[in-house]
């Protein structure tokens, strides 16, 4: 079906254009520079047409058209310095030259058609935390191809050691590391974040792994049923745990809050002029919009060293073919409890990061709901594909701050609906979900791998197992 | 050529629920040789093989390897200590490189970990480089020339096999288990495929089991020749003994053969 509506609409186009006088022969005839000129040119056209028929104008628009272009029409690659193609870095250096610099344009923004305004720096916030998050589960289900649902588990881990090591809420204790802009008097543990999200990485390394160890043996369906469960268990814990054998673990119901903030301390501050504290300089958002950004290139980075490493093909042939991976000398515990370890460090990080943006760590953030909705930017943006997870990330996130409430009054007031969207949330991430999987199972910016993967449909074959001797399939004999 | 005894079984044994798929198996494969095993289908070669690997585990018996006991052992410990195996269908990683699957079946052999992987250090840079000037090495070695690049499932038939003993051969085994290398090939390729084999032995020293249906592979290039017929043993010698014994030619043809013969 899909491949007819792709057929029909560019039947249509061509058909348009002949008229016009590009038949698709004459077009094939053009440079390929020249044709990716003209695209990108059409694209940026269009998106003004819409943005002055349905957004809101502002003459920004222009220059981000020019930015647009200037980024995907020459072809960067090819250029070199002594050999070396420093071209390919242009592009990711402008893109992260873009990012860092959005906190000082993003007022000046026109209005996107049916979006709205360009996202608060606060929702960017929460895109690249999420980002950072969707990588780590990555690792577990893009890489190494066992489906975890139960991703928040870690995501609360990370939350709970930033309450624990940077609040008062373990108040007959009284240590300060490093903690900044702590009100004098109180006790506790007050860690620097920076410390604690070490410190939040490695804990919730160690809780995967110890999760991992009893579970990672099992196969599909199952794992993913187990992984539900700790997924459960953790949160509930959490909930519950103001009174853990007459010891109050994590407040209850009512989280852990205030958590410090994030900060360099005076000395740095003196020496180097980097924020003592984040809580008191004055674009507190845009401070923690670098941060973050610092922390998801970091992600990213270690998602690509590993990726073309000893471990990240392993994973990948794990993910191919279990038993012709071991066979080929692959420990196969040992490395998906690598793969799970590291993706819960990540979810650690972003957690305890998290928490401490937003100054808490509340159990009723870390419903089941969440492992999906992670789950469901990889699955959208493309599995194994860092690209595309961080894109799947960004625009879900986006659609749940701001997105879906944008989007439900531009409807409101132009098509006299009076439709409360975000309440249909997740019900609409099912339809993209549905959608996706229907026209584009690879995810929106794939990898190569995957995309072939789906194509050809994918065969789970009932496995071996160390323990129990189940047969394979072509063991009959 | 004969040496010591590189693989050991005895007693082997594997139940499925009810089904006995093999039987008290004694089986040596003397260093340096080339050993084939041969049965009807449904004989239990697999299963034999999976058990050599540790992909299964015995039910009863013992599986030694270069005088230790490996029975029991998870399958990463039988290639390390130097078990190499192809598969009768086809496993190749489907969508990495030639390259790439002979990377992954060098797994054991390098060293690099997840820290010095994300910090890409000077030893870490040079096994990679010294992996991948081996791994083209090899797949040249193995009829892949210039296939370095091509995602698996792209190759031809014939190139997959080859793929599939260049990945094995990367373990850097004593002992390569060869699981119908030749099943689909042509003649002329199954003869290319018998030379290699005979090479692997000559030049590489390594020593070969291999399950096979030719029979002009098996008795051209074998050693030493076991039987197996409804999971047990029922002869084993050499390639010429095995064509006079009226157990296989039973086992094979049908009894009717043997009154023929």
């Amino acid at each position: 079906m899909r491949r007819r509506i792709v057929q029909t609409v560019a039947d249509l186009w061509w058909a348009l254009l002949t008229r016009l006088g590009l038949s698709h022969e004459r077009w094939e005839a053009l440079p390929r520079t020249t044709r990716r000129a003209a695209k990108a040119v059409g694209w940026v056209v269009l998106a003004i047409v819409l943005v002055v028929l349905f957004g809101g104008w502002k003459i920004s628009a222009l220059a981000i058209a020019a930015v647009v272009l200037l980024l995907t029409v020459p072809r960067y690659d090819r250029i070199t310095v002594r050999g070396r193609r420093v071209g390919k870095l242009i592009v990711p250096v402008a893109a992260i030259g873009i990012v860092v610099a959005y906190p000082y344009y993003v007022n000046s923004m026109p209005q996107v058609p049916i979006f709205g305004p360009f996202p608060m720096l606060s929702t960017v916030v929460a895109m690249m935390i999420f980002s950072m998050m969707a990588l780590g589960l990555n690792f577990v289900v893009g890489y190494a191809g066992l489906l975890d649902l139960g991703y928040v588990a870690f995501y609360a881990m990370g939350a709970y050691m930033a309450g624990w090591f940077a609040s008062d809420q373990f108040s007959n204790q009284n240590l300060n590391l490093g903690g900044v802009g702590i009100t004098p008097g109180s006790t506790g543990f007050h860690f620097s974040i920076w410390l604690v999200l070490i410190m939040a990485g490695i804990a919730t390394a160690i809780v995967g792994v110890i999760i991992g160890l009893p579970t990672l043996r099992l196969r599909g369906d199952y794992l993913a049923i187990v992984t539900l469960g700790f997924g459960e268990i953790l949160p509930q814990v959490a909930r519950n745990g103001n009174a853990l054998f007459g010891f109050n673990l994590t407040n209850g119901p009512e989280g852990i809050t205030p958590i410090d903030g994030p900060g360099f301390g005076s000395w740095l501050h003196r020496h180097l002029g980097l924020p003592a504290s984040y809580l008191t300089v004055g674009n507190y958002d845009a401070v923690f919009l670098w941060t973050s950004l610092v922390l998801l290139l970091l992600t990213v980075f270690c998602s690509m060293r590993l990726r073309d490493s000893r471990i990240g093909r392993a994973w990948i042939a794990i993910r191919e073919d279990e038993v012709a991976a071991a066979a080929m000398g692959v420990p196969l515990m040992r490395t998906k409890t690598w793969a799970y370890a590291t993706g819960a460090f990540f979810g650690g990080v972003a957690g305890a990061y998290y928490a401490s943006y937003k100054s808490g760590a509340f159990p009723d953030d870390f419903f089941f709901q969440i492992s999906v909705f992670i789950l469901c930017m990889v699955i959208l943006g493309g599995m194994g594909n860092i690209w595309g997870v961080i894109f799947g990330a960004c625009f879900l996130a986006y659609l749940d701050r701001e997105g879906l409430s944008n989007v439900g009054s531009w409807m409101n007031g132009h098509l006299g609906t009076n439709i409360n969207v975000p309440l249909y949330e997740f019900g609409i991430y099912g339809v993209i979900i549905v959608v996706v999987m229907l026209f584009r199972p690879e995810g929106l910016i794939p990898s190569s791998r995957r995309a072939a993967e789906l194509h050809e449909g994918v065969h789970d074959e009932p496995l071996y197992d160390l323990v129990h001797d189940q047969p394979l399939t072509d063991a009959a004999t | 050529m004969k040496g010591d005894d590189l693989l050991q079984t005895v007693g082997l044994r594997k139940e499925f629920g009810g089904l006995v798929a093999v039987d008290n198996v004694d089986f040596v494969v003397p260093e340096g040789s080339i050993v084939s095993l041969i049965g009807p289908n449904g004989a239990g070669k697999t299963t034999f093989f999976n058990m050599l690997t540790g992909v299964y585990k015995p039910t009863y018996g013992r599986v030694i390897f270069a005088g230790e006991d490996l029975t029991g052992k998870p399958p990463h410990a039988f290639t390390q200590r130097g078990i190499g195996r192809t598969f009768q269908n086809i496993r190749l990683f489907q969508n990495m490189t030639a390259l790439e699957n002979v990377l992954v079946g060098m797994h054991v052999r390098l060293k690099g970990n997840l820290f010095e992987a994300i910090l890409r250090t000077r030893r870490v840079r040079q096994e990679e480089t010294h992996a991948r000037e081996r791994g083209k090495e090899l797949l040249e070695f193995s009829g892949l020339r210039r296939k370095n690049d091509v995602i698996g499932r792209n190759l031809s038939y014939g190139d997959q096999r080859r793929l599939e003993v260049a990945r094995a051969l990367a373990t850097e085994p004593k002992l390569l288990l060869l699981d119908e290398p030749t099943a689909g090939m042509n003649p002329q390729e199954t003869l290319e495929f018998t030379n290699f084999v005979g090479t692997l032995r000559n030049e590489r020293g390594l020593t070969v089991l291999l399950i096979e249906h030719d029979m002009r592979v098996v008795m051209g290039i074998s050693d030493r020749v076991t039987v197996l017929d409804y999971g047990e043993r029922i002869a084993e010698g050499t390639p010429q003994e095995i064509q006079r014994n009226d157990r296989v030619i039973e086992a094979y043809l049908g009894s009717a053969a043997v009154s023929s013969s």
